[in-house]
């Protein structure tokens, strides 16, 4: 009986063979099956230029910011194993994650990992912009760049409540109180005392504007606590990857990373 | 040898019955994925709220001294009740800045916001920091029992020339 080496033994396995359905990356053909048969891989191109890793044209802060995202959902998911979203439990909570969690420091990872993906999305945006990026064919995927931007806002907003501190309860009214000027919606904003004027009787008022949506009530309470983290860690993250998918894809889609002129 | 017999075909449907059938299915479609759109929004409006209700009674006139600003309703209503010479006007608690809460300084006869450091007279007006306008007043009358009746909903803006309005001033003799 031949001998055969240990690596060989592994690559020529049945178990091997059922998830890598193709040879070693070695050849042309290889290569691009590398990408092509992985379903992470394959929302980017087999081949790209030169220039689009060229880090003083990209910056790779689009790579950063996805990077930061998975850190944030990463550290996100740990940080709820012990957050209970209650008026109660809230503050102290984040006490303890400090005083008696080992590497509770999970949380100043996960907020300044939120402060760094907002500026990384900035740069991101600013590099896009002046190296003319934005134009087409890739119009439509800065649309959805632009959208992208406003989840990432959203979900530093939304976690600025959950400690549930003075600063939060007050940034938090501060902020939501943007709501009440939304056009036709908000009970204080233009169109509304037209659209109560039309029907006859009040239906935007302070009880049932998109303020209180948000809030789940007139003021920063419980129930927006509540709201607030479930948009935090479900909602918003999961709109936000769909996005992203498509993101990335537009980019292949539309002519890879644009290069200099 | 005989023709050989072909299962006989049914009558197709139209072209002009399958594209009115089709339409009819996307208007139900629609209705329906309408309906439960409606439906699913309408659950971000819970029927009860555990708030405090926009409308109380204050207790009876007597009971305010006269140039005192009355903190009693403050934390649960944000409202400021302020009984000078002539009678008793509401104040909502809520600075026109940015939505902080200010706190009544005794000592300087003055609304001051800790937030931005608006400042407002003990009528509402405002005369320091970044607020844009005076405080608004609330709705104000005597309830059937004698008591002060505050109702949140209306509100009265001095910018608007509204504090004219009897509604927002209780007149005492």
């Amino acid at each position: 009986m031949a001998k055969v080496g240990l690596i060989e033994s592994i690559t020529k396995s049945q178990a091997w063979k059922s998830i890598f359905r193709h040879g070693p990356p070695t050849n042309a053909r290889n290569k691009v099956l590398a990408v092509l048969m992985n379903v992470f891989l394959h929302l980017h191109p087999i081949r790209m230029k030169k220039s689009g890793v060229r880090m003083s044209f990209t910056w790779c802060m689009g790579g950063i910011t996805f990077f930061l995202f998975i850190v944030e959902t990463v550290t996100g998911v740990l940080l709820m194993f012990y957050y209970r979203p209650t008026a109660e439990f809230a503050y102290a909570d984040i006490i303890a994650l400090r005083e008696h969690v080992p590497i509770g420091i999970m949380r100043e990872v996960h907020r300044w990992g939120a402060h760094l993906m907002v500026i990384a999305v900035w740069l991101h945006m600013f590099r896009v912009f002046l190296t003319g990026s934005y134009k087409p064919p890739r119009e439509f995927n800065w649309g959805i760049g632009v959208i992208l931007l406003t989840l990432t806002l959203l979900l530093s907003f939304t976690g600025y409540l959950l400690p549930w501190d003075q600063l939060a309860i007050w940034a938090i009214t501060v902020g939501s109180n943007m709501a009440r000027a939304t056009p036709f919606l908000g009970h204080e904003g233009p169109g509304a005392s037209l659209i109560n004027m039309l029907l006859g009787f009040e239906v935007v008022h302070s009880g049932s504007d998109a303020r209180f949506a948000l809030l789940a009530g007139r003021v920063v309470g419980e129930a927006t606590l509540l709201r607030f983290y479930v948009l935090h860690c479900i909602f918003i993250p999961l709109v936000a990857a769909l996005l992203m998918a498509v993101h990335f894809w537009r980019v292949r889609k539309d002519g890879g990373i644009s290069g200099p002129l | 040898m005989p023709a050989p017999k072909f299962p006989e075909v049914p009558e197709a449907m139209s072209r002009r019955s399958f594209v009115s059938w089709i339409a009819v299915g996307w208007v139900g479609f629609g209705a329906a994925m309408a309906t439960g759109l409606t439906a699913v929004g309408r659950l971000f409006f819970p029927n009860v709220t555990f708030e405090p209700p926009q409308k109380f009674k204050a207790g009876f006139p007597t009971e305010f001294d006269i140039n005192k600003v009355d903190e009693r309703f403050k934390k649960r209503y944000g409202v400021w009740i302020v009984r000078d010479e002539r009678g008793i006007y509401a104040l909502s608690t809520v600075c026109t800045h940015l939505g902080c809460t200010p706190n009544w300084l005794e000592g300087e006869q003055k609304f001051k916001c800790p937030c931005h450091g608006s400042g407002f007279y003990k009528t509402g007006i405002n005369f320091e920091g970044p607020a844009p306008r005076p405080l608004e007043r609330f709705q104000i009358a005597l309830a059937e029992d004698g008591q002060i009746l505050i109702d949140k909903d209306k509100k009265f803006q001095e910018e608007k020339g509204q504090w004219a309005d009897p509604a927002a001033f209780l007149e005492l003799a």
